[in-house]
């Protein structure tokens, strides 16, 4: 394989053969790699971002809060305090003499003017080294105000991303049970964890919920609230999405309130039926049954004939996979392949090593499949596998972009739905037009073979 | 709100700016000495602006090395950014986390040289950016005095048409303009940082990993070399201009950011005065074209009240442009804290204080969520700055007039063009066509003449 890998990333790539591909994973970013991932602070805020009626103060210097700062493309029904950011600003008196105090100020003076249900307190790196003892702090004014306040251990030198995600769910786990329903819950209530309302992508599943009779007694996190997440231990069964993430807070919900959970996913075809039948099959009631298969009938067989549209004029053509969530790249090589692309190179930041081994059953022998990758990697392997298309994040745009490379963008600051079957027909447009602009035609591809023949001088002939 | 939160900050930490300086060195990498998510969270900010690749390696600082130190990691991340990217150099700036920790960059360098005196290191540039003090702004300067002062060693010689211009954090497009203007000046200009190309490239045929273009590090250490440096920043001290006049004697002449007619005559005086050239006829042809539009312009600009935002010294050349048109500038704010920014927006702000006397307000240290207090209280016609006054304008109801970094909203943030006579006449023609269209579309006649 190539010589673009690092010698202590080699373990870290490898090649599918009868459908199998070995590979490490859940290791720490090597230092000067120049990984796509970001920290533990970045995991705690992505997840618990969309809580739209908490305040998020970021305890620290101003960066952490000013990059995070209206980041997602998260919508909410109701609140938008989490489109707002909050920082104590720290500065080098602060961390000469602590921020403990200028946090306790910060937080009251938020919490008077925004009123919110709940304040998330997010440890920054300097946090963790000044020592100062948020813990406390929050305790205090949690007893003070009557809210929870909430510390989230999110220093980004603690660990990866994923430890973020964590920290995050820990934090979760401090609300959850501390807060009873007014009334009984109605028998099919379900809690939505790991989707994150991206583009109003929750609404779309919670209508199809709705069809089939099924109740949502907490969206963890997406257009989440407080007082349901609060009150989210009453649900019988907690359907995980972002597996990555909230499979951690799912195990804890199990183990501590006997909720048990089923790991789905919201994209494509087959794993959003897969979806509803699963959920569906967890309650044994055949009427669940019945309308998640006439809802999927019906959304199916409208869908198809679009989808065949693109799979004839997309057929043949290859695609780089590499996002953050495992559990996306998985869909995602089943929903391409629905419109005739073949996925060549695939990875994630934080993939499992059972998420890699789906990956390599679901590749064609020679596929690529990394962990943890970078960008010399990844323009390599798109090159040396002819890549036409990349979907990935906004890091990875201009690589695909100065490739001659369409690219499409599945990451959290999108504002196209991508999820259900709707977001399946996004999906395949949004595919199409960026594979099929006339502007390829102007840019010459990187394949690292011979320059392709030129287009035609412009003129009237 | 009070000094214990800021909401919505008005701006961004040190070590992005050090990473954009950088990336004006040919072949330059960044290497932040910090947790991972440093180098992401810059890389996403910068690259939504730029639109271009923004590698930006990180040493990925663990919880050990938060305790042990970090020179372990340090030298793991030189040998892998060596491997994946033979860069001319390596610039390296630090975080919150490694000043804290105390680890000491110079020390480590000065081990990992002597550990491979056999090989041919890039060379290492390192500047000192602790996120808790200052801004970007402030670790954008640090980098480019760092970058002279890592490779401007002597003064052997004089080389007579070469002039250091320092022209501070502006667009790529405003690079590539200065470039033009010191050209047809016959000067040779070297500028620190030039990332003109490296963060607003051409369409590529082939990958690259890193971009080309920037000035070469042979070239930024003759530097001394040049018979003069011109630093531009009003509010700046202390810049690389500064410390080549200290050590070598470069004369250094200090002018503001050339954003209006005055600062822009006032630049253009300087490198006529170094060059002994007049200024060329095209450049003297668009101050006279520029001038012309400042007429046929001022009916719809006169009193017409105007917030402006962003980095001290960018303030400060919008100040002096809007106090030359007529234009009110109720309210100028800055999340920068620096000293002279007040003092400074006052000295380029006189007619307006005489037409409008009593409505300037001057802001530093400020955050969006006070600017925007601010502004609702001062009934703004437009808003002047960066994408993140977008949801202000929205709420105001006004015309908010792109400019500056970041450009999150709209694509071509690295094109646009600020400085000089014709910078300055794209940002006329962008405020006045604004003030029109606010105009036309508020009346209920929509009149196709305006």
């Amino acid at each position: 394989m190539s010589t673009a890998i690092l010698d202590k990333r080699r373990r870290q790539v490898a090649t599918v053969t009868d459908g199998k591909a070995a590979i490490d994973c859940a290791k720490p970013s090597l230092a000067g790699a120049v990984s796509q991932r970001a920290c533990v602070f970045c995991g705690s805020r992505v997840v618990l971002y969309p809580i739209v009626d908490a305040v998020h103060l970021v305890h620290g210097p101003a960066g952490c809060a000013a990059y995070t700062w209206d980041i997602r493309g998260t919508v909410s029904s109701g609140p938008e305090l989490h489109r707002l950011s909050f920082t104590t600003d720290l500065r080098e008196k602060d961390v000469i003499f602590g921020g403990a105090e200028k946090l306790e100020r910060a937080l009251r003076e938020l919490i008077a003017r925004y009123a919110p249900r709940a304040a998330f307190v997010y440890a920054t790196c300097i946090v963790g080294v000044i020592g100062d003892d948020v813990d406390s702090v929050c305790r205090k004014i949690a007893a003070e105000c009557g809210i929870p306040v909430v510390p989230v251990r999110s220093e980004g030198f603690r660990g990866s991303k994923k430890d973020g995600y964590a920290a995050a769910c820990d934090a979760l786990a401090q609300l959850i049970g501390t807060l009873e329903p007014d009334g009984p819950v109605p028998p099919f209530s379900i809690n939505i964890l790991g989707d994150f309302n991206l583009a109003g992508e929750l609404w779309i599943l919670e209508e199809y919920y709705r069809r089939m009779g099924v109740h949502i007694l907490a969206r963890i996190t997406g257009d989440g609230r407080v007082d349901d997440i609060r009150k989210a231990h009453h649900a019988k069964l907690n359907v995980v999405q972002c597996s990555g993430s909230m499979t951690y807070l799912a195990r804890h919900m199990e183990a501590t309130y006997g909720v048990p959970f089923k790991q789905i996913s919201y994209f494509g075809i087959e794993d959003m039926s897969a979806a509803l039948y699963d959920v569906a099959a967890f309650f044994k009631e055949p009427a669940l049954h019945a309308k998640a298969s006439e809802l999927v009938r019906e959304e199916v067989t409208r869908l198809l004939p679009m989808l065949e549209f693109y799979r004839e004029r997309l057929s043949g053509r290859k695609a780089v996979i590499y996002v953050g969530g495992a559990f996306k790249t998985i869909s995602l090589i089943k929903a391409l392949r629905l419109i005739g692309i073949e996925t060549v190179v695939c990875g994630s930041q934080t993939g499992r090593p059972e998420d890699y081994e789906t990956m390599a059953g679901l590749c064609n022998p020679g596929t690529i499949i990394v962990d943890d990758s970078n960008p010399v990697e990844l323009s390599t392997f798109a090159r040396e596998r002819g890549a036409d298309l990349f979907i990935g994040g906004v890091k990875e745009r201009p690589i695909a972009f100065k490739m001659g490379m369409a690219f499409c963008d599945h990451n959290h600051e999108r504002k196209l739905p991508l999820a259900g079957y709707e977001g399946m027909k996004n999906f395949a447009e949004e595919v199409y037009g960026s594979v099929m602009t006339p502007v390829w035609s102007f840019v010459r591809r990187d394949t690292g073979r011979a320059v392709s023949p030129k287009p035609p001088m412009g003129g009237v002939s | 709100m009070s000094d214990a939160v800021t909401v919505n900050p008005c701006k961004v930490c040190s070590p992005l700016g050090a990473c954009v300086a950088f990336r004006g060195v040919a072949g330059c990498i960044p290497l932040i000495h910090g947790s991972q998510g440093c180098a992401t969270y810059i890389r996403r900010y910068t690259i939504s602006h730029f639109r271009e690749p923004m590698d930006i390696a990180s040493s990925s600082i663990s919880e050990d090395s938060t305790v042990f130190g970090g020179a372990a990691h340090f030298g793991t991340a030189l040998d892998n950014i060596i491997r994946q990217y033979s860069p001319a150099a390596i610039g390296v700036c630090t975080s919150c986390l490694s000043e804290t920790i105390g680890d000491d960059i110079a020390l480590f360098l000065r081990e990992y040289q002597a550990a491979h005196r056999d090989l041919a290191l890039p060379a290492l540039i390192r500047a000192s950016t602790p996120s808790y003090k200052g801004t970007h702004m402030d670790g954008f300067h640090a980098a480019v005095r760092a970058i002279l002062e890592c490779t401007v060693k002597e003064k052997t010689a004089t080389a007579p048409n070469q002039v250091v211009l320092l022209p501070g954090f502006v667009s790529p497009a405003d690079l590539r303009y200065f470039k033009e203007v010191m050209r047809d000046f016959d000067l040779d200009g070297l500028l620190v940082p030039d990332y003109s190309e490296t963060l607003d490239g051409p369409s590529w045929d082939e990958y690259h990993r890193l971009p080309e273009g920037g000035t070469t590090v042979e070239r930024i250490s003759s530097s001394a070399h040049s018979v003069a440096a011109v630093q531009l920043g009003r509010a700046l001290r202390g810049g690389g201009g500064d410390w080549l006049e200290e050590t070598f004697g470069t004369p250094c002449r200090r002018l503001g950011l050339p954003i209006g007619l005055r600062e822009s005559d006032a630049f253009f005086e300087a490198l006529s005065l170094i060059s002994g050239r007049p200024v060329p006829q095209h450049h003297a042809l668009e101050r006279g074209r520029l001038l012309d539009s400042f007429v046929d312009g001022h009916k719809y600009l006169f009193g017409k009240k105007a917030v402006v935002y962003g980095e001290e010294d960018f303030v400060i050349g919008l100040a002096s442009l809007l106090n030359e048109i007529g234009i009110n500038p109720v309210l100028c704010a800055t999340g920068g804290v620096s000293e002279r920014f007040r003092e400074q927006v006052l000295a380029v702000t006189a007619e307006a204080q005489r037409l409008f006397p009593g409505d300037l307000e001057i802001l530093g240290n400020t955050d969006h969520d006070t600017i925007f207090a601010r502004a609702e209280a001062l009934k703004p016609d437009l808003i002047i700055g960066n994408s993140k006054g977008y949801k202000m304008a929205r709420k105001l109801g006004v015309p908010l007039v792109r400019v500056g970094f970041p450009i999150h909203d709209r694509i071509g943030g690295q094109r646009l063009l600020h400085v000089g006579y014709r910078g300055t006449q794209n940002l006329f023609d962008l405020i006045c066509n604004a003030l029109m269209e606010a105009k036309q579309e508020q009346s209920p006649l929509a009149f196709m003449y305006v």
